[in-house]
């Protein structure tokens, strides 16, 4: 028997009202955790380099939009880039690899958005130094589809599955009649790709209405000066007729497509080293027709403009709960107190020191922070898990329940030092007991 | 514990108790000791007046004496748990009274064993952590080998995990009397330690406590309104024989 185990055994005396005092704290500790954790998750997500690119490059515009399109489909994506860009921008001699990508669709079900690209999107690493893993294969034919394991699990899909796009997003109730084929499964990578379906440039560009308006094509064309070809611009200048072959919903994938009628969305680009990604998003930036961003700037941005805002606030009520859970503790202590005055009178007069009684109440106190602090974090990481799936249903990111943040472990000494607050004044009052008097109570 | 200058030293707090001769062998001296208590009026009640009160070591003493008497207030005094007004407690050569208050409650953790009157058993704790709660004040650790020992031999050997409100009045009793014993004290002061007993149990709890004194060279102050229980000590006192509060 030791002061913590006395102290225990009035908190066990009290049970009711100690764990209603440890449950208030457990419950401002839950929520305080489970700010941070998701917080921790999401500014982890777009803070460091979860992806195994240095540059995106998009049409001029807003940077962040073009991180949150290209990158973290959450964003409608902007107006597209001429394929010859991209053809351009792969031959720069700083570049060591470009990836293309359109995006807009969705699959019909589920509502996962549809990357068009070549097959050496793959090739990148999904984050730093980790290379994307597939069960089946990767893109062949133009019908062929790789799924991220978000959909895979949610729609239920495997190797084999087939299934139908919706155009640009999924309000539009336009289904396209085209269906693909699931060719390979992605392992998890934690990133937006678990939720993302890609299928070949090619394919995408094969869906009817994904050719461009002609006279829209030919102006983009113009504008990153491009040499128009002939045919294009008769084609284009001249209005369709009814009952044309290839007017209206035609398929695309009997007719090819002249590379010059080609878009895509962004493009990936990875530099021979990071010094030449400067130099290469500083020629990009001072042309006007396109844009170069490292993605990690604007999302960084993002963070501390709205993210960093909401957590302080989310921080500060939770803080505020903690407080008042802390006064509750204290009522709750200092109640008691009157009935234990005699106990304390006991104690004293079996040889324990005003020291000692003083300590016992504050370890009460104390342990009770700490307790509430335990279950809380339990608690807290618990709602992370709860919360996780509709987390990342509502916006697709991806959080570990498991993962945990490093200031979750200043909470106990915070929870230690206000429990000790608390415990003060009830442990004066213990301290100041009058043996004689307590006794005769 | 002889000679002119005596000490008790504890390492554990680092106080001193530095001795003043009394004569040798003497456990318990109470120096023109008096006691008052402020009258709910306004004035003051005097309860004690103690000239000169002495106890051999290992010398047994029942203390009778009306009710109101004193006898009470006289033993918390004597434990330091009430403060005299005036005058001296020494305890095995040490000026109690003299103490500072720390050391005075170390001094009654180890040398001072109490029976109360209302027993002041703690009733959250098991008869068990009971006696070991007045083990763990007396900083040398709590030992429940002893503690279930003395339990035993009081006849609470099957009710060790019970706590107090699951006792009976008589039971209860004899917690707090393996409680007093626990600490090996050098004096037992015990308040009616078997009003509340029957006449067999009385036998069996006066003789552990009386036994118990004897074997381990413990002075005992025992305060009994039965002349049964008076009559097996050698020294009986009456409180107004030595306590005359009106001369105050
Ligand atoms: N805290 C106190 N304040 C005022 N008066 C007190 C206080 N404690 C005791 N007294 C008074 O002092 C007197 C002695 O009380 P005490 O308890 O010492 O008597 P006692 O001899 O032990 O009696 P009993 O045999 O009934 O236990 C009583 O008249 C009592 O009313
Ligand atoms: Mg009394």
């Amino acid at each position: 028997m030791n002061l913590v185990t006395i102290a225990i055994k009035s908190i066990k005396q009290r049970l009711l009202s100690s764990s209603l005092t440890a449950l208030s704290v457990a419950l401002g500790v839950m929520l305080m955790v489970g700010v941070l954790v998701i917080n921790g998750v999401v500014s982890d997500l777009f803070s460091q380099p979860s992806f195994g690119f240095h540059l995106v490059v998009g049409p001029k515009g807003s940077d962040l939009s073009l991180a949150l399109s290209a990158i973290y489909r959450l964003d409608r994506p902007g107006e597209p880039l001429p394929y010859l860009f991209y053809k351009e921008l792969k031959e720069h001699r700083a570049v060591e690899k470009a990836v293309p990508i359109a995006i807009g669709d969705v699959t019909e079900q589920g509502g996962f958005p549809i990357v068009g690209t070549i097959p050496e999107f793959f090739d990148l690493d999904y984050a730093y130094n980790k290379p994307f893993r597939v069960r089946g294969e990767y893109l062949k034919t133009p019908w062929d589809a790789v799924i991220g394991s978000r959909v895979a699990a949610t729609n239920g899909w495997n190797i084999g599955s087939e299934f139908k796009l919706i155009h640009g997003g999924a309000e539009s109730d336009h289904v396209h009649d085209e269906k693909f084929r699931v060719v390979g499964v992605l392992a998890p990578t934690g990133t937006p790709n678990d939720r993302s379906v890609f299928v070949s440039l090619a394919g995408f560009w094969a869906i009817s209405g994904h050719e461009k308006p002609l006279k829209e094509a030919v102006d983009r064309l113009e504008k990153f000066r491009y040499p128009v070809p002939q045919s294009l611009r008769d084609k284009a200048e001249k209005p369709k007729k009814v009952g044309d072959a290839h007017a209206g919903h035609d398929h695309g994938h009997d007719h090819e497509l002249l590379d010059e009628q080609k878009e895509v969305t962004a493009i990936f680009v990875r530099t021979k080293s990071t010094a030449a990604s400067i130099g290469l998003a500083g020629e990009i930036n001072e042309d006007v027709r396109a844009m170069a961003v490292n993605p990690i700037f604007p999302m960084k941005r993002l963070m501390t403009m709205i993210v960093d805002n909401i957590k302080l606030m989310l921080l500060t009520l939770t803080s505020l709960i903690i407080v008042v859970s802390a006064v509750s503790i204290f009522v709750s202590i200092y109640n008691s107190m009157a009935d234990r005055r005699r106990e304390i009178g006991i104690m004293r007069a079996l040889g324990a020191r005003r020291e000692t009684v003083f300590t016992i109440i504050l370890a009460e106190s104390a342990l009770l922070c700490l307790g509430g602090g335990v279950i809380g974090l339990l608690l807290g990481h618990g709602l992370v898990a709860v919360a996780s799936p509709i987390i990342e249903f509502r916006s697709g990111i991806l959080v570990n329940p498991l993962s945990f943040e490093p200031l979750e472990l200043v909470l106990f000494p915070v929870l230690l030092v206000v429990g000790s607050l608390i415990g003060f004044l009830p442990g004066l009052a213990a301290y100041r007991t009058d043996v004689a008097a307590a006794l005769s109570d | 514990m002889s000679g002119r200058f005596n000490s008790a030293y504890w390492p554990d707090v680092g106080v001193r108790f530095t001795s003043i001769t009394h004569g040798g062998g003497m456990s318990l001296v109470l120096d023109n000791l008096k006691k008052s208590y402020r009258e709910p009026g306004g004035g003051r009640i005097p309860v004690l007046n103690v000239s000169r009160f002495e106890l051999q070591t290992a010398e047994q003493v029942a203390l009778i004496g009306s009710s109101g008497g004193g006898k009470t207030t006289l033993l918390n005094v004597i434990a330091g748990i009430t403060s005299p007004d005036s005058g001296r407690v020494v305890i095995d050569n040490v000026d109690v009274t003299g103490l500072n208050e720390p050391s005075r409650d170390r001094f009654r953790a180890l040398k001072i064993g109490f029976v109360f009157q209302t027993f002041n058993l703690l009733p959250a704790f098991s008869a068990l952590e009971n006696v070991l709660l007045g083990m763990c004040f007396s900083g040398k650790g709590t030992d429940s080998h002893r503690a279930t020992d003395l339990l035993t031999r009081v006849g609470l050997g099957h009710r060790l995990q019970h706590r107090p409100p699951q006792l009976s009045v008589g039971e209860q009793q004899r917690v707090a009397v393996a409680r007093a014993l626990a600490n090996h004290p050098s004096l037992l002061l015990a308040d009616e330690p078997t009003a509340s007993v029957d006449i067999a149990n009385q036998n069996t709890i006066l003789e552990l406590i009386r036994d118990t004194c004897r074997e381990n060279n413990v002075s005992l102050l025992l305060v009994t309104h039965s002349p049964d229980v008076a009559a097996r000590f050698d020294r009986i006192e009456k409180l107004s024989d030595f306590n005359r509060p009106a001369n105050n």
